[in-house]
């Protein structure tokens, strides 16, 4: 445990780079890229009819991939939701393996083509199936923390999920058992202000997500979604905190929603256009592009070399999945019990 | 007046509310953005934010509040957006709105009609494309509606909204913009409870409810072509039970083939199954068959999985012709 | 700002107490019945007399709805039901009017009485409640319900969701604590990582009070104000009355497995009964002629509900298949 006690310790001191070496913000800004990047063209295939359905995580790039930067990929646990695409290209998913996973391949590490796009669950990579009845997978952060500690295990489980879903009998069950029992898990609601179509206004009498915490005796924290450095460095108190046996906390970390819902929505037909715009101007890529050149550690010449690396790998993947197979009808009947 | 099944069951709702003030609709998405298969669309602009709500994303909530507002004199048609996300709200379905007439005597009732969108082959997965009819079969207490056609469509629904008992009615989501008929402009009622038979037939009955009543329709066109006479009987409503009609045409072809979405193991085909075995067996000439969903948990989404789950009018068409050459 | 306080006159103050008293007797009978192996079953209202009767007095009963646990026996007497009706309900009779006899004992119910019946199955009362408040709102009517429930049922999710519906509607709602300390066998500690359940409200924008459980006066101007404010549309309260569970869970529970006689001795040094008739007699409203008074008065309409019950009809078998669907009124 004494790698407990080294991984509990508070950041030395709080300083805007969050204590993160140029190259893990480099690495920051690229999984916020190829989050992007991969998400429009799954978005692309599905406006040519390659793909079915698409549900995006556009403006929670930098809430997604700030918290997994400050999570430990190889000893923690993601619960996350369908708009995690950059949280879970920041644990280890690969491009290739997304798109597969849209294109419903029998090697999409997922689920072999049998979920919809964006249920993400990787064995490997310590991401736990997710369904889509919402905030289910905030009971299960829970029981992954809870077994955690009944094993002597340092590790921190993190449930991901959207302000409509902290409307759940199950968010308030989940937060209240993990409260009652002190466990190692952090909760991440990635407010974006819009369940489908529903505002927050017309889902709570509150402003924040945060107020909740109240009501279990645990931290609830508001936090700038749109920065990715304000994200890990509240996610990395919060992971110590767990680490320490304090128990959970939770994060309502304020994001925008760019796109519609899923492809199957417009969000024309109920928000304002004055409102999208203004939210598309808040887009946190440009920002943390903008703030690492301030800094002096990017310029336009990385950018380009970047554009160039991310359209390749965005092409390999898609190519790559595009010659995958297709799930043989013949494996229906697989998997409904252990073998 | 041709309409789809989607828009048989707006103008319905739309009609209903005109007539009776006390309904109310309310669920995830229902209002502003009018449902996401769009059949409130425009409600809530003719009928205002109080009768057209937008709830909070919470599924017990819907129910549970809908459950207190009948008693308080309301008719709340509330909405799930997908059957599949019923599970959070059965506690309130089974155990409270089924069973409150029963123990209090008679004396509290729940008129509630919960909608909710149904059934796969739309790319939807596990989680947009179950059949849940079984469960809530099962319930005493609980009446269960699934209309195949616009037109019964209309008159199940009216007749739901007017029942005083609660009522889960569930829309088939291939239906919604497939099926197309004529709907009457003037209101009608179908009681909960006749099955129709949609076809007259000889050879073989088949007995559905639901999508598959189309897709059965479809069979026994081509079977036609072949020489083999199918009668398809619709039950509309699976509890309560059509009994009669279905001892009917199993008496008069012999030859039944059950046919449902929903997985085989447990499913109502079963129940159906053992009502013919109990009250027709002596009139049979082959036995019962059943053609359903695989018994696996819910429907993949890979378009070769999906097809090899899905109880399609090829599926139908085969197992019927079987049967009628045993 | 109204007064809180207004209405509580002497003489609904002694009614008040009458009540309290009368559910503290029929709680005892109930027992008894049940040691001698006539109730199968026992849930009391033991010790949270002052939360429930004063809350119900609080009400435009009549009006109002009140949406009980199975904890309310003091509830629903003060909302109108007699003794007779509480011992047909408790050994299952055919004019049980909760039930008719089908439900266990302490699952509340009348229409007449605009008391919700309830299950089994905890919180889901909340709900409903949420939902009677709606219609009132959508009809425009004055009306308020009010759901009760113990502290173990915070933690399940219907209790979040009913909260959280009323909250964003502006629902005339109460949702009122019988915080006892104890579900069950659990202490609230290990329920909850908060020493109020109150400060939930928090999390849904309205008011959490806490009020003294055993203090009917402190209990009714809260629940005063709930409605007052209700009615105003503002929208729903959460109040948390303190009290405590001076017997078992239920005839089949036995509280010494967890937690000690000195506790609850101690707990019982603040037993509404006493603290009520205490301030009864400091204002002069109480004397030893009237206690006595009160207390026979009580004992009388016991012994006449327990001899009415025992001769009454048990329901007729072939009434199981009834009332599973409405029944046309032919």
């Amino acid at each position: 445990m004494a790698k407990a006690k080294a991984k509990g310790k508070a950041p030395a001191k709080k300083s805007a780079d969050g204590g993160l070496s140029t190259e893990r913000l480099h690495e920051m800004y690229y999984h916020m890229v190829m989050a992007r990047a991969l998400d429009e063209r799954c978005w692309v295939m599905n406006r040519g009819g390659q793909a079915p359905f698409v549900i995006s995580g556009q403006g929670h790039e930098a809430a997604q991939v700030g918290t997994a930067m400050a999570l430990d990929p190889t000893q923690d646990f993601l619960c996350p939701y369908y708009r995690d695409l950059g949280l879970v290209l920041a644990f280890g998913v690969t491009p290739r393996e997304v798109m597969c996973g849209l294109l419903a391949r029998a090697n999409d590490p997922s689920s072999g083509g049998r979920q919809m796009p964006s249920h993400w669950g990787h064995a490997a990579r310590r991401i736990i199936t997710g369904s889509s009845p919402v905030a289910t997978q905030i009971l299960h952060a829970a029981g992954v923390a809870l077994a955690a500690r009944v094993r002597g295990e340092d590790t921190v489980a993190a449930a991901f999920f959207g302000e409509g879903s902290s409307n759940q009998g199950d968010f308030h069950e989940g937060l209240n058992f993990a409260s009652v029992h002190r466990l190692p898990v952090i909760f991440v609601c990635e407010n974006n202000g819009y369940a489908i179509s529903v505002p927050v206004s017309k889902q709570m009498a509150i402003s924040s997500v945060a107020a909740r915490a109240a009501g279990y005796g645990i931290p609830g924290v508001e936090v700038d979604g749109l920065d990715p450095l304000a994200v890990y460095q509240a996610t990395e108190a919060a992971v110590a905190r767990a680490r320490r046996g304090e128990g959970p906390s939770l994060l309502d970390v304020k994001v925008v929603r760019l796109t519609s819902h899923s492809s199957d929505d417009d969000q024309r037909s109920y928000r304002p256009a004055e409102d999208l715009a203004a939210e598309r101007a808040q887009d946190p890529l440009p920002r943390f592009r903008s703030w690492m050149e301030s800094q002096g550690i990017w310029d336009d010449q990385q950018e380009q070399q970047l554009m160039i690396r991310i359209k390749g790998e965005v092409d390999d993947a898609t190519e790559f999945a595009l010659a995958s197979p297709v799930p043989d009808a013949g494996t229906l009947l697989d998997h409904v019990y252990a073998p | 007046m041709a309409m789809t099944y989607l828009e048989a069951v707006r103008e319905t709702l739309r009609q209903e509310m005109r007539r009776d003030a006390r309904i109310i609709i309310y669920g995830e998405d229902v209002g502003v953005r009018g449902g996401v298969f769009r059949a409130t669309e425009g409600l809530q602009d003719e009928f205002g934010e109080d009768r057209v709500m937008d709830s909070p994303l919470a599924e017990s909530a819907i129910i549970g509040t809908a459950i207190g507002a009948a008693i308080n004199g309301l008719r709340p048609v509330p909405e799930i957006q997908f059957a599949d996300f019923i599970f959070p709200a059965v506690n309130q379905i089974v155990q409270e709105a089924a069973r409150i007439r029963y123990r209090s005597n008679g004396t509290f009732g729940v008129p509630i009609v919960i909608r909710a969108p149904y059934g796969g082959g739309i790319h939807g997965a596990l989680y947009h494309s179950q059949s849940i009819e079984a469960f809530f079969a099962h319930v005493p207490g609980l009446k269960v509606v699934m209309p195949a056609t616009p037109y019964d469509v209309k008159g199940l629904l009216a007749a739901s909204i007017e029942d005083e008992d609660p009522v889960l009615f569930l829309e088939h989501k291939g239906a919604y913009r497939s099926i197309r008929g004529d709907v009457p402009d003037e209101r009608y009622l179908i009681p909960l409870g006749e099955a129709e038979v949609k076809r007259e037939g000889t050879d073989v009955s088949i007995i559905s409810w639901g999508m598959t009543v189309n897709s059965s329709l479809k069979a026994a066109e081509n079977l036609a072509k072949q020489g083999v006479s199918v009668e398809v009987l619709d039950l509309r409503t699976i509890r309560p039970l059509d009994t009669e009609a279905i001892l009917k045409t199993a008496k008069k072809t012999g030859k039944v083939l059950v046919v449902h979405e929903d997985n085989l193991t447990g499913g109502f085909g079963g129940e159906v199954s053992a009502l013919i075995a109990e009250h027709a067996l002596f009139h049979l000439d082959a036995p019962i068959r059943r053609l359903a969903g695989p018994d696996v948990p819910a429907m993949p989404y890979a378009p070769s999985l999906e097809h090899a789950f899905l109880v399609t009018p090829e599926k139908i068409e085969a197992a019927a012709k079987d049967l009628a050459a045993f | 700002m109204a007064d809180v306080s207004e209405g509580l006159t002497p003489e609904v103050l002694m009614d008040m107490y009458y009540h309290m008293v009368l559910a503290r007797v029929l709680d005892d009978r109930m027992w008894v019945m049940n040691r001698l192996g006539r109730a199968p079953v026992v849930y009391s209202s033991n010790g949270h007399e002052a939360t429930q009767v004063a809350s119900a007095f609080a009400l435009d009963r009549g009006h109002d709805w009140v949406v009980p646990y199975y904890r309310d026996l003091a509830l629903v007497l003060a909302m109108g039901m007699t003794p007779r009706d509480v011992f047909l309900h408790l050994m299952g009779r055919a004019d049980d009017p909760n039930s008719g006899g089908r439900q266990m004992p302490a699952h509340w119910g009348s229409v007449d009485l605009k008391i919700l019946t309830t299950g089994s199955v905890v919180t889901t009362q909340m709900m409903h409640a949420a939902g009677i408040a709606l219609a009132a709102k959508l009809k425009h009517e004055p009306t308020v319900a009010m759901a009760t429930f113990g502290e173990g049922s915070t933690s399940q999710g219907d209790f979040h969701e009913a909260l959280n519906f009323a909250a964003v509607m502006k629902l005339p709602a109460i949702f009122l604590n019988e915080n006892n300390g104890y579900a069950i066998s659990v202490p609230a500690r290990k329920q909850m990582a908060v020493p109020d359940v109150a400060a939930r409200a928090q999390g849904y924008g309205i008011p959490g009070v806490v009020v003294d459980g055993n203090d009917p006066i402190k209990v009714f101007e809260a629940v005063r104000a709930a409605a007052v404010r209700a009615r105003a549309g503002e929208g729903p309260t959460l109040i948390e009355a303190k009290t405590y569970r001076f017997v078992p869970h239920s005839s089949d529970d036995d509280d010494r497995a967890y937690r000690s006689r000195e506790e609850v001795a101690e707990a019982k040094k603040h037993d509404p009964l006493v603290v009520f008739e205490q301030e009864l007699r400091e204002q002069h409203l109480l004397d030893d002629a009237q206690h006595k008074a009160v207390l026979d008065r009580a004992k009388a309409a016991v012994d006449d509900a327990t001899e009415f019950a025992d001769t009454a009809p048990d329901p007729d078998p072939s009434t199981l298949g009834r009332h599973v669907y409405h029944e046309a009124v032919l």
